[in-house]
């Protein structure tokens, strides 16, 4: 009854939710839901220059991304506005800037449905491939700087009187997010990188005792999302990537009630 | 003054036109206990943020001994409850070095400093208390030579501060480090203290305590009362003074 799509599905919606669980915890711990949150909104202008310049999409909005992170994060040491205004500003701007551009494009069709929600049912192998040597590489960077990260997150002058490079840190973060995006936003959506990121994190919580039990449990809470949710659309014939999102909810609202009894 | 841990000469800072720190100029030397005190606004916070290089100083130099290492215990510190955190995790947990610290040093540490009952908690649920000793014990991990300790026992009632200067005697015997600290509690200090530096933006005065607790400038910024409380704790009577109150040098043998 497994179709071949479903299990590519499957496997690409894991592949992001591996990397986006201990991502998704150090946003949460950070709390930074809003940066994830815009730097998917500036993806929009990476697809669309990539179109206008011809290079890859995926080149296009790690391009974008990481412009962007660079940005927020030197202009967050000024002191005139708060981050979350910063963000606002970069993260509505780009987005429009980018659907202006489009208009001067021809032959350019931009299905925004498709970007906000994305087109997991049409992953193909190549995908899956490209998502899973992304996370890899994200998963293996990421344990070299967990150390650093969870001190900066922590208390960042006490991580920078022990000799953590905090700036350096930072701005590696942000990278990896932009690579989650840059990757997965063709098949999962705006929408989706940023519930995978954050829910199943916040679900995780209260599950955990540790840092980095948390940042497991998000990853396997999100690959649960995935498969309930693909399979709930399947079942009902509901969109696949809302459906995801759905069932990540449910997750997150059971796990509360768990937090509650203990 | 060749043998020092840090040395601050003619350190200024300003932000834009308003200037928090005027030419100040003092050393730690090794396992010597150095106490900041001053009102609120007067720049001490700003003074250790230089000291461990967190801020650049406008003017003047800070030398470190080449061998520095240091323990540095913010302020405040809040950790989101949203971040899952153990007390024995919190330890382990160091920005030096490629490891974390190994689990028998975190617990025999725990052990001198009467916390090894909180190890499997959460960092949330302790109490302000628990909380200052769990700090000092992570900063005694890093196996400083300084400790940098910005207001320890703020929020402590009296024995708490007791317990926190005895342990801290203690951490100077036991490691050998020097300590900076910043303090609001006088009487405590005096008593446990090498060197006092009286901070308003330039240094009204330092000392050993006995030479410091009658500066006119001290009583001026502190009251009488406080002056006369310190001299009850520290029971130091063996100086004599000046008319205008200065500590009178001959009489100080």
């Amino acid at each position: 009854m497994l179709d071949d799509f479903l299990i590519r599905a499957m496997l690409a919606g894991i592949g992001v939710a591996a990397i986006a669980g201990p991502l998704g915890s150090f946003i949460v711990w950070k709390r930074m839901a809003f940066f994830g949150d815009a730097i998917s909104h500036s993806a929009l202008l990476g697809i669309v220059i990539g179109f206008a310049v011809g290079i890859n999409h995926i080149l296009g909005i790690a391009a974008v991304a990481i412009i962007f992170s660079y940005i927020v994060s030197s202009l967050q040491k000024q002191r005139s506005y708060s981050s979350d205004t910063l963000i606002g500003i970069m993260a509505h701007g780009t987005l429009a800037i980018g659907i202006v551009i489009i208009s001067f494009i021809e032959n350019i069709q931009v299905d925004l449905m498709s970007f906000l929600f994305g087109d997991i049912l049409a992953t193909t192998t190549k995908d899956i491939i490209l998502i899973y040597s992304g996370s890899a590489i994200s998963l293996i960077v990421l344990c070299i700087m967990w150390r650093k990260l969870l001190l900066s997150t922590i208390n960042e002058d006490m991580a920078k009187v022990e000799g953590v490079n905090t700036d350096k840190i930072r701005f590696g973060f942000m990278l990896l997010i932009s690579l989650l995006v840059a990757l997965s936003i063709k098949i999962v959506g705006i929408l989706l990188v940023t519930s995978l990121l954050i829910i199943p994190a916040a679900a995780a919580r209260n599950f955990s005792r540790t840092p980095e039990r948390m940042a497991f449990l998000a990853s396997i809470i999100g690959g649960l999302s995935v498969i309930s949710g693909l399979l709930a659309s399947l079942q009902w014939d509901t969109p696949s990537g809302p459906s995801i999102v759905v069932a990540a909810i449910i997750i997150f609202v059971l796990s509360l009630c768990f937090n509650r009894n203990s | 003054m060749a043998n020092y841990l840090i040395n601050c000469k003619d350190v200024s800072v300003s932000y834009g036109e308003k200037k928090i720190l005027d030419n100040i100029s003092f050393a730690v030397e090794p396992s010597q206990i150095v106490t900041i005190i001053g009102p609120n606004g007067s720049g001490k916070t700003t003074l250790l943020k230089i000291c461990c290089g967190l801020i650049a100083p406008s003017q003047g130099t800070i030398t470190r001994n080449k061998d520095l290492t240091i323990g540095y215990m913010p302020q405040k510190i809040t950790i989101d409850k949203v971040l899952p955190l153990t007390v024995r995790r919190f330890l382990r947990l160091n920005g030096k070095g490629s490891n974390m610290r190994s689990l028998g040093n975190v617990e025999q540490i725990a052990e001198e400093f009467g916390i090894s009952h909180l190890l499997s908690s959460q960092i949330h649920d302790i109490s302000g208390g628990e909380m200052q000793r769990v700090m000092l014990a992570r900063a005694i991990l890093l196996e400083p030579n300084l400790l940098i300790l910005d207001e320890p026992t703020q929020g402590l009632d009296i024995n708490g501060q007791a317990e926190f200067y005895k342990i801290i005697g203690q951490v100077r015997k036991t490691v050998g480090c020097g300590i900076l600290l910043v303090s609001h509690d006088l009487n405590m200090v005096m008593a446990s203290t090498d060197r006092v530096l009286c901070l308003n933006r330039h240094i009204c005065c330092e000392g050993t305590p006995e030479d410091i607790n009658n500066h006119p400038e001290y009583i001026a910024m502190f009251g009488k009362k406080a002056a006369e409380n310190i001299a009850i704790y520290t029971h130091e009577h063996d100086h004599t003074h000046c008319l205008d109150g200065h500590v009178d040098e001959d009489g100080h043998a």
